[in-house]
């Protein structure tokens, strides 16, 4: 391991060689990637070009055929499952909005707040001061304060969105996987989700999974394009789109 | 009162005040009042109050974690297996052949010493333990390889129902030493009271009502707490709990293993009410009719599966003696009728939406792709 | 009849006949010496006498006499006497004639005598009976009966068996030369059974090579004994996995394919047997004559009266509980409740008679098999339904609609597929294929109300075990989970097989939550 940690060194994120397969569908295909700590990242690629399956291996969800997934340069994450990877750091939104409907925003949160998972730990937990006022300094963050109270069932899409980033946020991971993020939301909660992902990415590494070229141009970040399970271009916004395969297979002649 | 504590105790209070009622009316009531309760009653309603319990523990697992048990009346058999092996031994020397350690069928079957498992069962308190341990471990170890692997919605549903529908056939054979085909009974008497005595059936009435209320209490505790909003969190979006750190196999594993031990106290608490208990009461339709009572009642709300088992009860026990062709109709109905139009249960025609109400039931159209 | 039969063919075998000896053989009768008497009577069944017959089943039946002087006489059913060597009526006191007993010794040769002497009847049937019986009893004693027989037989088959019989009393033997012996052992190996394994097993004081030969031919009947053993759990496992596959084949449809957990199933396949009774009801009081073709009349009206009712369920449930799968579950079910009541309120609780058409019973042999006729026209019905029903889903418009509809319901949608009759009509097909399951089992089962009840678990265990939306899963999955029921039933008993299975498949679902064949990829994530 420590050989390979020496190319790991100095990242917070480490993916080299990672393939996937389903049923001979080639999922993932030699992928590589490399996120120094601190980044934000924008992933851009057509439909099928293994955004989600790239996440879903980060996370433990999918377990590659080969390659390794490197997190602070010293975990191997392809051995754990998503409880232990969420534990170690890293945040996950998914591409539809996912947040515990019957339960109010509050307790969405509160349930999300870093802390023991374990049966007996929870079963006797009480709220206590500091959840409390982590959870208030949460709902500012994601402007949901005023809807504190109301079934999380009832948030508009776009609400749902920022809660389910609160919720990461509640975690604190050092790492933020955010799959489109802005699917669905009007131009001003674009806007709005751009800034807060911007604000978050100034303590956290964030990984942006999107379609929205206006929104990724708006984060102004690295961009990588996958196509095809693995990485075809690389750079600035502007870089990728000048990069005529990219115009090719993704951004349209 | 706060709206918290008032539904965490209106209704073990509402159990003991009726229990207490009926009991008084049993004993201070002479049989020539009209009102007086005769002991048929005390039984049916000791009887309704241990199927409550049933409810009660299937509410927990499909009400809150989602998990929809189709083998949970195997938990109540148990329970009321290991009861029953108590009162078998309690007979001693007045059974049919007067064998003062085997059982009659034993000696029926030729056996000449009590199969390993059966000692211990003269002690009360051992055969009261081992309704809570048998169960509960079973459950722990079904429950332990189920959940580990993933195996949830209906493949669950359908293996719970093969375990319970696999016990019944093995507990039908001779040879498990369960007495078979007839089960358990003919019992004489419980810690020393005769089991026929209308003081004993009164007590009885009460200690059920009494662990009922406390089988309530205890559930309540744990819906109420942050692991009872993560069993719900569990059961609608389970892969966002785990992306958030927490392993739902460990909770249902919990909410599994609590709920089969309050279903073996019910059983446990039902048999010397009823008298007996035999392999039927593992038949995988007992296990789907007490899903009914939840759904009527109201799953995910503990009062409403305690209500719904205690009326459709109350409605079997009318039809099958007044109309006795009708009560599968009935019940038959009863099922279609709760999901299509009443899919979240009588209790909240009363009572306002809790909080952990299902989101929404997805309209007829909106179906998966 | 057979001492008939037996008094016949020692009538028709004068040339056999040596006059003159048996006399002595007889006065051994009346010597009181068991020994003789033993010895007398092998000597007499193989001298060929015409009354050896007679004198030993008299002995076997405690009717045989003699007076003071030896003479052997007879007692007839109606208790008068009658002389042997004359064959004469005599008149006798009681009191001055005695019984001849016997001890075992005399009892088995006496037996053994019988069956030397039927080698001699006329029937061929008779004469195969006599040597199978001699080569069960493989006495020794029974060899010159045997080398004479065989010397005069003319039928082959009986030829064999007779040779078989002889190499069985030879290794019996003491005295036979070892040649002999290895040689007898030669053909008892070659018949193969478990009798000729006993046999082989217990051959008295062998030498070296003997016992050699004797243990590998033990060891090679064994082999092939556990051979047919094996493929006969096969059959009836394949038997037991076509019942389950037809079964379960309607389930793996309306549950496999389209996700809805129709706990009616059960109900439908019911439905189907009943069918079958009101056909052969109204065949047999209107056409008896088209009793035979029952079954056949029977299979595509099931079919289309479960379809119907799986249509008119499809439309006035089903589809208002579309994506909730649990709902859908207790609906169901209680509609399983409604179905069963219903039934039995119109034919009554009891089992109702189902015949089985002639064409379809009896059993034929083949090799150490036993097929029955019924068990192998369900396994072919299985298949043929099978058959079918991927022919209908691959090479049909219907079909193509149904696997476009479960496999992108929006795309159908959009393409034109009218998507809510495509579900009704597929849940009808899966109701339909269970109603002929019905048909099927009606002719194994009893025709009851709670018919269906016994099936649907195991059904459900099929469709989860073979991998569900995997209809050749189902199959596969059916039939294996027949034949281990089947390898089963014989270590542990019917029930304790059952649960096994039970358990087994319990466990294999912990491993495997997607069954034997999952499908794969992302949409089976879903």
């Amino acid at each position: 391991m420590s050989g390979r940690i020496g190319e790991a060194s100095d990242t917070i994120l480490y993916l080299n060689g990672v393939s996937v397969s389903f049923d001979g569908f080639r999922a993932l295909n030699n992928l590589s990637l490399v996120l120094a700590p601190g980044e934000m990242r924008a992933v851009i690629g057509p439909n099928g070009a293994g955004k989600t399956t790239m996440m879903d291996v980060i996370t433990g969800k999918t377990r590659p055929d080969s390659g390794e997934v490197i997190f602070r340069a010293d975990t191997d994450l392809t051995h754990l499952d998503e409880p232990a990877i969420a534990a170690l750091g890293i945040g996950r939104k998914f591409q539809k909005p996912t947040v515990f409907e019957p339960h109010s925003v509050h307790d969405n949160l509160l349930l999300a707040l870093a802390g023991s998972r374990t049966p007996r730990r929870v079963l006797f937990a009480r709220e206590t001061a500091a959840e409390r006022a982590r959870i208030e300094a949460l709902l500012d963050t994601i402007r949901l304060t005023e809807h504190r109270d109301r079934r999380a069932g009832d948030l508009s899409h776009g609400q749902k969105q920022w809660l389910e980033i609160g919720m990461l946020l509640a975690q604190e991971p050092d790492l933020l996987l955010v799959d489109e993020p802005v699917a669905g939301m009007t131009d001003a909660e674009t806007a709005e989700t751009a800034r807060l992902l911007r604000d978050i990415n100034r303590s956290k590494s964030v990984v942006v999974v999107e379609h929205d070229m206006d929104f990724v141009r708006a984060l102004d970040v690295k961009v990588t394009v996958l196509h095809e399970g693995s990485v075809l271009s690389e750079g600035s916004i502007d870089h990728v789109s000048r990069d005529p395969r990219v115009i090719e297979v993704y951004l349209g002649r | 009162m706060t709206r918290g504590s008032f539904a965490t105790f209106t209704p073990p209070a509402l159990v003991l005040a009726i229990a207490a009622l009926l009991v008084a009316g049993n004993v201070a009531l002479p049989p020539s009042s009209p009102l007086h309760v005769s002991i048929f009653v005390i039984s049916l309603a000791g009887k309704y109050l241990s199927y409550a319990m049933l409810a009660l523990a299937l509410d927990l697992v499909w009400g809150y974690a989602g998990i929809l048990s189709l083998g949970h009346a195997a938990f109540f058999a148990l329970g009321g297996y290991a009861m029953g092996m108590y009162l078998m031994r309690e007979i001693g020397t007045r059974g049919v052949y007067g064998n003062a350690t085997l059982p009659d069928f034993m000696v029926f079957l030729n056996w000449t010493e009590l199969p390993w498992y059966w000692h211990g069962f003269h002690h009360f308190a051992f055969a009261a333990l081992m309704a809570l341990v048998v169960p509960g471990s079973l459950a722990l170890v079904f429950g332990f390889l189920a959940f580990r692997s993933r195996v949830s919605g209906v493949y669950l549903s359908i293996i719970t129902q093969a375990l319970t529908f696999a016990l019944m056939l093995a507990f039908f054979r001779n040879n498990m030493g369960f007495g078979g085909n007839n089960g358990l009974t003919d019992f004489k008497d419980i810690i020393g009271y005769p089991l026929q005595a209308d003081g004993t059936r009164d007590g009885l009435l009460l200690a059920t009502a009494l662990l009922l209320s406390l089988a309530f209490l205890c559930a309540r505790f744990v819906v109420t707490s942050r692991l009872g909003k993560i069993l719900v969190a569990v059961r609608d979006a389970e892969s966002r709990t785990r992306f958030l750190g927490y392993r739902p196999e460990s909770y249902k594993l919990f909410v599994f293993v609590l709920s089969a031990i309050i279903a073996g106290t019910g059983g446990a608490l039902y048999v010397p009410q009823v008298g007996i208990i035999n392999p039927g009461e593992f038949s995988p339709a007992n296990s789907i009719e007490a899903v009914i009572w939840v759904a009527v009642g109201g799953r995910g709300t503990l009062a409403g599966a305690m209500l719904g088992a205690v009326l459709v009860n109350l409605g079997k026990t009318y039809f099958t003696s007044a109309l006795p062709e009708f009560w599968l109709y009935a019940l038959g109905a009863l099922f279609i009728l709760t999901t299509l139009f009443l899919p979240q249960g009588l209790i909240r025609m009363f009572a306002r939406k809790p909080a952990v109400a299902r989101p929404e039931i997805p309209s007829a159209k909106e179906r998966p792709a | 009849m057979r001492f008939a039969l037996l008094l016949l063919g020692l009538v028709l075998l004068p040339v056999l006949a040596r006059a003159g000896e048996p006399t002595d053989a007889f006065s051994a009768f009346s010597s009181g010496d068991y020994d003789a008497m033993a010895a007398a009577v092998t000597e007499l069944a193989v001298s060929g006498d015409p009354r050896a017959g007679a004198v030993i089943t008299a002995l076997q039946a405690g009717r045989l006499y003699a007076n003071a002087a030896g003479q052997l006489l007879i007692r007839e059913a109606d208790g008068s006497f009658r002389d042997i060597a004359s064959g004469k009526p005599a008149t006798v006191d009681e009191d001055d004639v005695r019984k001849i007993r016997m001890n075992n010794a005399v009892r088995r040769a006496a037996d053994a005598a019988q069956g030397g002497l039927r080698l001699f009847a006329a029937d061929p049937a008779t004469r195969r009976l006599a040597a199978a019986a001699l080569f069960k009893s493989h006495d020794p004693a029974s060899l010159p009966a045997l080398s004479r027989a065989l010397a005069k037989e003319q039928d082959p088959s009986v030829r064999a068996l007779m040779a078989e019989a002889e190499a069985a009393a030879m290794v019996m033997s003491a005295d036979a030369p070892e040649a002999k012996k290895l040689a007898a052992i030669a053909i008892i190996r070659a018949r193969g059974d478990l009798d000729a394994s006993a046999l082989l097993a217990s051959i008295p004081n062998p030498t070296p090579a003997v016992a050699a030969a004797a243990h590998d031919g033990v060891v090679a009947i064994q082999r092939v004994l556990q051979l047919w053993d094996v493929l006969e759990s096969v059959f009836y496992g394949l038997s037991l996995g076509s019942v389950l596959l037809l079964a379960a084949i309607g389930l793996a449809i309306t549950f496999g394919v389209m996700g809805v957990i129709n706990m009616a199933h059960g109900e439908m396949v019911m439905i189907g047997a009943y069918v079958t009774f009101v056909v052969q009801d109204v065949i047999r009081s209107e056409a008896p004559s088209l009793f035979g073709a029952s079954v056949l009349i029977a299979a595509p009206l099931a079919f289309a009266v479960a379809g119907v009712i799986g249509i008119a369920i499809e439309r006035s449930l089903i589809r208002f509980l579309y994506g909730r799968p649990l709902e859908t579950l207790l609906a169901t079910w209680g509609l399983s409740l409604v179905l069963q009541q219903a039934v039995r309120s119109i034919f009554g609780p009891t089992n109702r008679e189902v015949g089985t058409p002639s064409w379809m019973s009896g059993a034929v042999p083949l090799g150490g098999l036993t097929i029955t006729l019924n068990r192998l026209t369900i396994i072919a019905f299985a298949i043929l339904v099978f058959a079918a029903l991927m022919a209908l889903l691959r090479y049909t418009a219907l079909g193509l609609k149904m696997r476009a509809v479960t496999q992108n319901r929006a795309m159908a949608a959009a393409m034109g597929i009218r998507t809510p009759w495509i579900d009704a009509l597929t849940f009808g097909l899966g109701s339909g294929i269970a109603g002929m399951a019905g048909v099927a089992l009606s002719q194994i089962d009893n025709v009851s109300p709670n018919l269906g009840q016994s099936y649907i678990i195991d059904s459900f265990m099929v469709v989860v075990f073979g991998g569900v939306g995997n209809l050749w899963g189902t199959a596969l999955g059916a039939l294996l989970l027949g034949v281990v029921n089947k390898f089963l039933e014989p270590v542990a008993g019917a029930v304790l097989g059952k649960i096994a299975v039970l358990v087994l498949v319990i466990l294999f679902i912990q491993r495997r939550p997607r069954g034997l064949f999952p499908l794969k990829g992302r949409a089976a994530e879903a």
